[in-house]
This record gives C-alpha cells, structure tokens and sequence, in this order.
C-alpha cells in the first residue's frame, strides 16, 4: 500500500500536503482501492468556506458512496476542475493528478491534529 | 454462522481478488476493477465463479407435480435437457426466491440464490409430497459462467461437444477440459455464454484450462460487482434488492413466467386476485441525468411527492451514465415519465425507461 512519507493524512482516508499556508487534499490510494471505480466527485466551488472535518463533497464509485471530509478550516481556493469529466484519475494517481481541493489554511495548529504516515500506515494495516 | 469459501477460492486470491463475505460465502466483488470486467464481458469474455449459488436435486414419480404446485412457470414446457426461468412463492404472492429449473434425463435440478438457500431449503422440504425425493447438492458443486461474445469460442477448444447445438436456455451434459460436467446456455450478463456445472474437486482444473484457453481473448476473471452492473444494465431482477418477499411477480415484471392458467400452485390465488384488482405499482427502469448514482433505498418522487423506491441502481459502464430500476405507483410507470430520484435530499432528475437499458451487439 503507498503511503508517502511526506504527507499528513485523517481519520476519514483524506492525504494532505502544505505548502506555505495553502494545503492540497485528495484521498489515498488505500480509500481508491477499498472504494473501486470512482465514477463521480462532488467537489465544492472555490470560495466556499469549511470547518476543520466539514463534508466538502462526495465521491461515488459503482458499488459505494463516501463523503469527504475537510482535514483543515479554511477557505476553497482551488478545484481540481479536471475529475469533472475523468473522476477515473483518482484510481489511477491519487496522490497526484488525482488531487480535490486547496484550501487556505487559517490556522496551523490544526495540522497537528492530522495522523502522520507512520500513524495512518498503523491504521489501515 | 462459519463463512463458506468456494472451491475456486485460491484461485480468486491467487489472480488478486478483493474477497468480500457475501451470503455467507468468501467470493471475490472484483479483480481487475468492475468497468474493466465489465467491458472485457461485453466486448470479449469473462468467467465468474458463481459457485455460492444453490443446487437440489428433484427427483421421483411425483417431481414434476410437486414443482408444477411450487413453481409459478409451467413446468409441463420443460422438455429434457431445457432450462426455465422461474420463481417460487408464498401463499400470499410474494416471492421466495427465483430460480433456474432444467430438466434432466432422470430428473430436475433447481439453481437458487446462495442468499437463500437455507430458506429454499425449508420451503420445499416443508411442501414435499411422497414420491418426491429431494437432495440439496449445494456443497458439493460448483458453478462457473463464462460470458461475453467469445465465451463459445474459448470453450469450444477445451471440448469434443457440438456447443453451437445448445441453444439459449438448453443444456446438455459433456465433458470439457477433460472433466464431466452439466454444459448450460445460461447466465445473468444478456451475452451469450455458458454456465457450468461441475462436480468441486474438479472445478479448479476447469477454471484454469477455461483462463488458458481464452488468454488469446483476453480473458478477464469477473466478480460479484461485475456481475451486478452486467445484469443491471439488462434489467434483470436481482433477489433481496428488486424481489423479494413484499413483492409479487407481476409488479415486478415478471408476468411472462407467471402462469396462472397451468393449474393450481402456492401463490397462485393471491396474484390472480391481484392481477383482477389490478396493480398498484410497478417495477421500472429509469436513467438518470445527472452524475450523481441511485442506490437501493432511495426514494423517488414526482412533483415532490413520493410514488415510490429505487431497488437497484448503478453507474453502467456501457451507456456512462447512471441507471436503476425501482417500484412506482402504477400511474407513473409509462415509459418517458420524468420523475426526480431523492439522493442525499437533493431532487435529481430521472426518466422512466423500457429496460434492457443496453443491447448485447449482436
């Protein structure tokens, strides 16, 4: 299973990476496999504004439904407007071009709350 | 209650299958992914171990009046060596399983649903008249189904039988790759393909001789997911989601195995009467606009209100758009009928449509 070392990750299967205060978010690629073909994501507008763990959008695969969980509180500054038409791209490059939302970080100290790789590894094994 | 693993089960570990508990049986819900298993049984071939399924053999001077009474087809049709589609009920109407009969040369063999094979089980030991012998074979066979447009193609190398002589709904027994089996022109995909009924100790042979023999075709091992969105697409009624107990055969489309003029059985009273009163509602296929997927549950409504409940729905792989069926209040059921699907309190728009939803290429 690839859990990259230099992400945080949540409870809910979400991966984070934080560059300055803007956090990018995506799921892993143990939610993709445990989900299946991903058919649709719901992703918010940019602008939108979450709590930390919020549901900021759903994603549909043909056998199950999962909602997505905001790792940080903060504004949307940006969706990934490409799984509109090829939600596939998350089964095949989760960490990558398979990437959801950014989000302006408002406050730091909630990164603390989020499970390291070692921490997340753990959980999924 | 111990979970039952199929004789194919190292085989499904073996080629990466996610193995999930369904019925009380480890099976595999995909391999390679559901649209990809999907599209190589649409385009070329797949083989799904459907080995959970249950088997009773019927048998005695009595075996054809006892399923005439617990059957709702007509039984006097089924010739030798022919399969029929068919469903048992309670008194009431509604449905215990459905089922494949065929007819063999010394007696009748009932395919049922692994989900129900204790509740089968009871119901025809519960009924069975003397003359009637029956066995319950369920752990000791295996089914393999081999579907797709090159199914016959892949089989026939393994076998000396004449396959194209087995027409739709026939079965003949032969031996293929070098085992006696029970060689079946059935199955819950709308391709043409084979079911194959083998005795477990070989069926891990012929699953391997089958994945050689199609390697050329790009043979693909398919799950239960597969399996799913295959029969959906055709609209075909899965029991426990389109069928069930609260249900009769007629709301649920299946009036053409309904033979209410065979003479009596279990149930027969109930839907005729329901039949003279007229249905109060109807399973339906339907297609959704937007993106969003329908799931078993959820509600339908028309102009805000409720006419109904989704029963099955799925993404179909073929059309890339969203499908399902569900049961409407009878004045809704016309083909072309807008109606709204509830997902997650938000209306999305759905038409009523004739299903199959997707025609097999020809």
């Amino acid at each position: 299973m690839n859990v990259p070392e230099n992400l945080h990750y949540t409870e809910e299967h979400e991966w984070i990476s934080v560059s300055d205060n803007i956090i990018t978010v995506g799921i892993t690629d143990y939610a993709q496999g445990e989900l299946g073909d991903v058919v649709y994501v719901e992703l918010p507008e940019e602008g939108e504004e979450f709590a930390q763990m919020d549901t900021f959008g759903t994603i549909e695969a043909v056998k199950a439904v999962s909602d997505l969980f905001s790792p940080v509180s903060g504004k949307v500054v940006k969706i990934n407007s490409a799984l509109a038409d090829s939600p596939e791209i998350i089964n095949k490059d989760p960490y990558g071009d398979g990437w959801m939302i950014q989000i302006e970080l408002e406050n730091k100290s909630e990164l603390d709350q989020l499970l390291n790789a070692e921490q997340y590894k753990e959980k999924i094994s | 209650m111990q979970i039952k693993k199929t004789a194919l089960y190292e085989q499904h570990q073996h080629l990466g299958g996610k193995i999930v508990d369904f019925a009380g049986y480890y099976m595999p819900v995909q391999y390679s992914g559901i649209i990809n298993e999907h599209q190589r049984v649409r385009k070329s071939v797949g083989m799904f171990d459907v080995s959970h399924m249950g088997e009773f053999v019927i048998s005695g001077d009595k075996a054809f009046d006892f399923l005439q009474y617990i059957t709702i087809n007509d039984v006097s049709k089924l010739v030798v060596n022919r399969a029929q589609y068919t469903a048992m009920c309670k008194e009431d109407g509604g449905m215990i399983d459905d089922l494949i009969l065929y007819r063999r040369e010394n007696d009748y063999l009932m395919i049922v649903n692994a989900s129900n094979i204790d509740k089968d089980w009871q119901w025809v030991y519960d009924h069975c008249i003397d003359g009637v012998e029956l066995h319950n074979r369920s752990d000791e066979l295996s089914l393999i189904a081999v579907q797709g447009p090159k199914a016959e193609a892949t089989l026939e190398k393994l076998t000396d039988e004449d396959l194209s002589a087995i027409d739709f709904y026939w079965s003949a027994i032969g031996r293929l790759a070098d085992v006696d089996m029970t060689i079946a022109r059935t199955g819950y995909t709308g391709e043409p393909g084979f079911e194959l009924l083998i005795a477990n100790p070989d069926a891990e042979s012929v699953w391997k001789a089958i994945m050689d023999a199609g390697a050329e075709f790009d043979i693909a091992a398919a799950g239960l997911g597969a399996r799913d969105t295959l029969r959906l697409e055709m609209g075909y009624c899965l029991y426990g989601n389109d069928i069930d107990e609260t249900t009769h055969p007629l709301e649920a489309g299946l009036g053409w195995i309904t033979k209410l003029k065979k003479g009596d059985f279990i149930g027969r009273q109930a839907i005729a009467e329901a039949k003279e009163k007229g249905l109060e509602r109807k399973l339906v296929g339907f297609e959704v606009k937007e993106k969003n997927v329908p799931r078993h549950g959820f509600r339908i409504l028309h102009s805000g209100v409720a006419i109904g409940y989704v029963t099955s729905g799925s993404y179909s792989p073929m059309l890339e758009h969203n499908i399902g069926m569900g049961y409407v209040d009878i004045d809704h059921k016309k083909e072309g009928t807008p109606i709204d699907i509830e997902i997650r309190n938000r209306s999305v728009a759905a038409t009523v449509v004739k299903p199959p939803f997707y025609k097999p290429q020809k």
